[in-house]
């Protein structure tokens, strides 16, 4: 049931550039919501299923495609030692930060990690040496594959998905393991989770680095693939967005966090007709949404369509 | 089996264990009454290691436990069912089994698992009946089988059961007592267990504790205790015999 969707998405997504494979929307927008994807999926196993809270999420992204950009432009590196290099920065850095972190919970964790993202955000503004500043990066190297240069919007799209479908496969058999259920257990009630024996700081950070992890990918090979990085991309709007995309979709759903980050990636490319009430209409699905169907899109609706409550279970656990 | 001496706890400034010292055998069970607020519960979360004592020592089977964390002390053998139940509620029945071998899914200890799994079914058919079911739509009576088993998942040695009866119809108090008594007799587990419902816990427990503001103010065997005029008057209630054998 949970590789069957999978499945058909993994369909839908080869099929669509066959079809369209000079469309916008298909391989542009494509690419970005691929790349959402893959961060809201791991935002949503941090927030969804362990029940915890990143302001900051953005900010790992931000590392991930600094480190890239700064290595490969100014050291030379190559770019897939940038990234493993991005990768273990910010490995160490959420680690570091997660332990004291951690044993905040609810508001206060949200604040903290909204002043880590912030503290970052700052520091990529102004360390304008390494950074370029508030102007960022620009002319960073393309990506490669043995030779085979990744350096069109349908390759982007082929490695994007790629990556992207491999992630949700990742989360998807997190979840079914007993390290999700432990996850789950821990958003129950940590105490009860204690009473089983499970380490419940050491189950959050290692999630929390996870998640950190997979955003950082994220962030370098954006950066690879817009040749281009700024402070902007990763402010506190964008953690914000992040969390948009992981509740809207419905939180503890994999395939929830997908459907996040697909609405919130399109939906303002379709508004854009609307010109000035772009915003506004904006605001008013996203509010319609989370008043009508308040567990979120994908399980919202997966619970329209569905009666048995043994399904309803399988909207929750996929 | 396990050996509490001089035991204090407090919750910031406020002292709520105030020096208990008490001991269980191997193969016993013990019942811990006393009123709300006498400390029962933090007497269990502090053996748990949930909360850390300010003094004092806590032995389980020859390790001493003192400052361990709760994970370290399940490993060694000794479960909680916590107050309340606190069962996973979006998880479904089986899963919260399973949670319950945590520790022993990371050995590897795949077959003996799902062995306790049919262990435990046998124990509580109504959750066999109900194994792909969420945890939430259980009753109160089958969600605290759903705790008992859970916590004899991790394979104890000894289990640590708070307010079992809590919340239940009196029909189902007496069957989860009566699973007690056999998981102790058959399954060979050494129970401590936290009751305010006093009647039922001293007429299924070896010996008990009598608890009064952090303090043990009465022990013995709880066929003496159950006749001691003093536990009569405060915890099973004056002229009861009167009242309810009417």
């Amino acid at each position: 049931m949970r590789l069957l969707g999978l499945g058909i998405f993994a369909a839908v997504i080869a099929i669509l550039p066959l079809l369209f494979p000079e469309n916008y929307y298909v391989t542009v927008v494509g690419v970005t919501m691929f790349f959402n994807v893959i961060l809201a999926v791991g935002l949503n196993l941090f927030m969804g299923y362990a029940g915890q809270i990143s302001l900051g999420h953005a900010a790992f992204f931000g590392l991930g495609a600094y480190s890239s950009a700064i290595l490969t432009t100014k050291f030379g590196f190559n770019p897939w030692l940038a990234m493993g290099a991005g990768v273990a920065l910010v490995w160490i850095v959420s680690y570091l930060v997660a332990k004291p972190i951690l044993r905040l919970k609810g508001h206060y964790l949200a604040m903290a990690t909204l002043g880590f993202g912030i503290i970052i955000h700052i520091f990529l503004v102004q360390y304008d040496t390494l950074t370029g500043g508030p102007d960022g990066l620009s002319s960073i190297p393309e990506l490669s594959i043995f030779g085979w240069p990744i350096n069109s919007d349908l390759r982007w799209y082929a490695v994007s998905a790629t990556v992207m479908l491999l992630s949700i496969l990742f989360s998807l058999n997190i979840v079914a393991s007993r390290h999700g259920r432990a996850l789950q257990a821990v958003h129950g009630s940590e105490v009860a989770a204690e009473t089983m024996g499970i380490d419940t700081s050491r189950v959050k950070v290692h999630i929390f680095v996870i998640s950190a992890v997979m955003a950082a990918v994220t962030g370098s090979l954006f950066v690879h693939e817009q040749a281009f990085i700024s402070p902007d991309s990763c402010s506190f709007f964008f953690s914000i967005e992040l969390v948009t995309m992981v509740v809207l979709g419905g939180m503890a759903s994999t395939f929830g966090a997908v459907f996040g980050a697909a609405i919130l990636t399109y939906l303002p490319e379709f508004l854009v007709v609307f010109q000035d009430f772009k915003v506004l209409i904006f605001g008013g699905i996203l509010m319609f949404i989370m008043i009508f169907l308040p567990e979120g899109l994908f399980v919202g609706l997966c619970r329209l369509f569905t009666h048995f409550k043994q399904e309803q279970k399988e909207c929750l656990t996929s | 089996m396990l050996t509490i001496k001089n035991l204090h706890t407090r919750y910031g400034p406020i002292p709520v264990l105030k020096n208990v010292s008490l001991h269980v055998k191997q193969g016993e069970i013990v019942a811990l009454i006393g009123t709300n607020g006498a400390g029962k519960t933090t007497l269990l979360t502090t053996i748990s290691g949930l909360l850390k004592p300010v003094k004092g020592s806590i032995q389980f089977d020859g390790v001493t436990i003192t400052k361990k964390s709760p994970s370290e002390i399940v490993a060694l053998g000794l479960s909680q069912v916590p107050e309340g139940r606190q069962i996973f509620t979006p998880l479904t029945v089986e899963e919260n089994l399973e949670l319950g071998a945590y520790q022993r899914t990371s050995r590897n200890d795949g077959k003996a698992v799902s062995k306790d799994l049919e262990a435990v079914y046998s124990l509580f058919p109504r959750l066999k009946e109900r194994r792909k079911q969420v945890a939430g739509t259980l009753s109160g009576g089958e969600q605290q089988m759903l705790a008992i088993g859970r916590a004899f998942m991790a394979k104890p040695k000894m289990l640590l059961l708070d307010e079992p009866s809590l919340g239940l119809a009196p029909k189902l108090v007496d069957s989860i007592m009566k699973t007690i008594v056999s998981l102790n007799q058959e399954q060979g587990l050494t129970i401590l267990i936290v009751e305010q419902n006093a009647r039922k816990a001293l007429a299924i427990s070896h010996r008990a504790y009598v608890l009064e503001t952090g303090k043990i103010v009465l022990q013995g065997s709880s066929e003496e205790l159950i006749e001691d005029s003093e536990i009569k008057r405060a915890y099973l209630g004056k002229d009861y015999a009167t009242i309810t054998e009417r």
